[in-house]
């Protein structure tokens, strides 16, 4: 157990030292400090518009969590999408190019405590940079009335979700040593696991039940409208564990190849 | 300590080790010799669990290394070829980090640490980042690494590439000091280095061991037909053929006179002592006998007899498609000879 801290603090204090961390979470404030602002103003037209047409209860019927937190998570979700794979891309590319991989794997640490440190030193600075919104939805609890349940198991599903991402940034990084490469391969999959919903209209039944549970935005939209629901947790979790599980086999193969 | 059963390590069809089988005994330190390319950091990335042998197997302190991966590792300390070093981390961080991941007692890592880097003497550039670090500190930070959790066994590998003389004379001197207390392996291409710090030698080239025996035996070892090379103040005389006459001398090359007397080859029958029949034979015929001296094999020669005999042998053996074979020979040849 403690060795997978050493390596999880070893991976997040690489963040701080180098301009990554700043960048990343620097910028993902500016963006989504811009989505805010925009979706705020959409929202303030809104009832604005329906104070003026609506003249049922006027601008107090405006629901925040539906017009403005929901839609703002979901561009969230989009911003990581493109965020995470920068982050993962060094995990194991770096140490590969590097030559510290043969420090950490002439250790006496078995392959998962490397792969769950990792895991957990790029998931520490995710939720810093998560952290980082926390600021502007207390301004919406300080000025409007938002709901706090469907807000929290919003941010409960961008945790799955950025967790998932993480776990095939692993994998992928784990296959490489090029850190190019592995953020342009990971952030691919992603996009294809984010879009592969779309194919379902037009396929088969049974295809289009696969493709829908595989997608990883299926998931999110409950999470989003403030139902937890267990399967969505499962599938996140079971994503997060089978991405860690393809990682520890491929450090393996990686082994015999040499 | 050290036992190496049988290892073969395949890429594909190429086997980069091929049975290569050695041990080494607690508190030795062995020399492992061969040119670039031999198969040296393959055998120590198999010793140190880096990477599992295609067969055989590897053992360190009674545990296999792919049995027990973690008791193996928690003894052995590795250098590798490049000192993994992470360039954003000060020495002492780096350092810390090592003893972590080591599992050294959180209650001694900072002595472990402090020992380490005064045994290897980075103390000065203790607050340096490993990034700006120059090759000798690299290097000795990487050593320090090495030792760091006190392990039973040292694999070093090529430690004193890129230094400058006067860090390889220091690097050289603390392996022997370690060889005391730890078991080490050290491979590299530079000879005199095995001569002054190893008590064994093996030598390996193309994936195999070609021979291993102490320094002073191998060296000795080729002396089989000894040469002795004299200058001799004989006046006008050619010697040659007088000297030709005395018992156990298979060849004799004579030089020109000069001023300083003539340069003289015995080549002696093989196993036989010439020098007191030589002297008795010079002085006999009231020649000036102003040098001795028996022509020894460096670990040069014998490395490059070893490593270019196979490679004119081999490059024949291929168009037999038997490589193995022909260097195998060769290195029967040299263990009995």
């Amino acid at each position: 157990m403690g060795n997978i801290f050493a390596i999880a603090q070893k991976e997040l204090r690489s963040y701080f030292v180098s301009p990554i961390a700043y960048v990343v979470v620097g910028l993902f404030a500016v963006l989504f400090g811009y989505f805010y602002v925009a979706s705020l103003q959409i929202l303030v037209r809104f009832s604005a518009q329906s104070g003026m047409f609506g003249g049922m209860g006027g601008p107090q019927s405006i629901n925040i969590n539906e017009f403005m937190i929901r839609p703002l998570l979901s561009n969230t979700a989009i911003i990581l999408l493109f965020f995470l794979p920068f982050l993962t891309a060094r995990a194991y590319a770096e140490e590969k190019r590097s030559g510290t991989i043969e420090l950490l794997l002439t250790s006496p640490l078995s392959d998962i405590q490397i792969i769950l440190g990792k895991f957990l030193g790029v998931f520490a600075l995710f939720l810093l940079m998560l952290s980082v919104t926390a600021v502007h939805m207390g301004i919406l609890f300080w000025y409007g009335e938002p709901e706090l349940g469907p807000l929290l198991s919003g941010y409960l599903g961008l945790v799955l979700m950025g967790g998932s991402f993480i776990s095939v940034g692993l994998l992928v990084s784990s296959t490489t040593r090029n850190q190019v490469v592995a953020g342009v391969v990971t952030f691919s999959v992603l996009l294809l696991f984010w879009v592969l919903s779309w194919m379902a209209d037009s396929s088969g039944p049974t295809t289009q039940t696969i493709l829908s549970y595989l997608s990883i935005l299926e998931h999110f939209d409950d999470f989003s409208k403030g139902v937890i629901d267990t399967a969505h947790v499962t599938y996140y979790l079971s994503f997060i564990t089978f991405g860690l599980f393809l990682t520890a086999k491929s450090v393996d193969s990686e082994r015999w190849r040499g | 300590m050290i036992e190496v059963q049988h290892v073969t390590k395949r890429y594909g069809p190429v086997a980069v080790v091929n049975d290569v089988s050695f041990r080494v005994e607690a508190g030795q330190i062995l020399g492992f010799l061969g040119p670039n390319g031999a198969g040296k950091t393959t055998t120590m990335r198999v010793l140190t669990g880096y990477m599992p042998p295609t067969e055989g197997k590897a053992i360190i302190g009674g545990f296999d290394v792919f049995d027990s991966p973690v008791e193996a590792k928690t003894r052995t300390g590795y250098l590798p070829e490049s000192p993994p070093l992470y360039p954003d981390m000060t020495v002492r961080e780096y350092l810390t980090f090592v003893a972590q991941i080591k599992a050294v007692a959180s209650s001694k890592r900072r002595q472990r640490v402090d020992y380490a880097m005064g045994r290897t003497s980075v103390d000065e550039v203790a607050d340096r980042h490993c990034g700006k670090l120059s090759k000798g500190f690299r290097q000795r930070v990487g050593l320090a690494q090495a030792i760091l959790h006190n392990p039973d066994v040292l694999i070093l590998d090529e430690p004193t590439a890129g230094l400058d003389p006067k860090q390889i004379i220091e690097t050289r001197e603390l392996i022997k000091e370690l060889g005391g207390d730890h078991t080490i392996i050290l491979s590299t291409h530079i000879l005199p280095e095995v001569s002054q710090t190893c008590g064994r030698v093996v030598i390996i080239n193309k994936g195999r061991v070609v021979a291993e025996d102490t320094p002073a035996n191998l060296t000795g070892r080729l002396r089989g037909s000894e040469t002795i090379r004299l200058q001799i103040d004989s006046g006008g005389v050619d010697p040659a053929s007088a000297l030709a006459t005395v018992p156990g001398v298979s060849e004799v090359h004579a030089g020109d006179a000069t001023s300083e007397g003539r340069m003289v080859e015995v080549q002696a029958a093989e196993g036989a002592d010439i020098r007191r029949q030589l002297a008795s034979a010079i002085v006999s015929n009231g020649w000036g006998l102003l040098e001795m001296r028996p022509v020894r094999l460096s670990l040069e020669d014998i490395f490059l007899q070893l490593t270019t005999t196979e490679e004119e042998q081999s490059d024949v053996a291929i168009d037999e498609s038997s490589p193995g074979e022909a260097v195998e020979t060769s290195g029967k040849e040299l263990n009995h000879g």
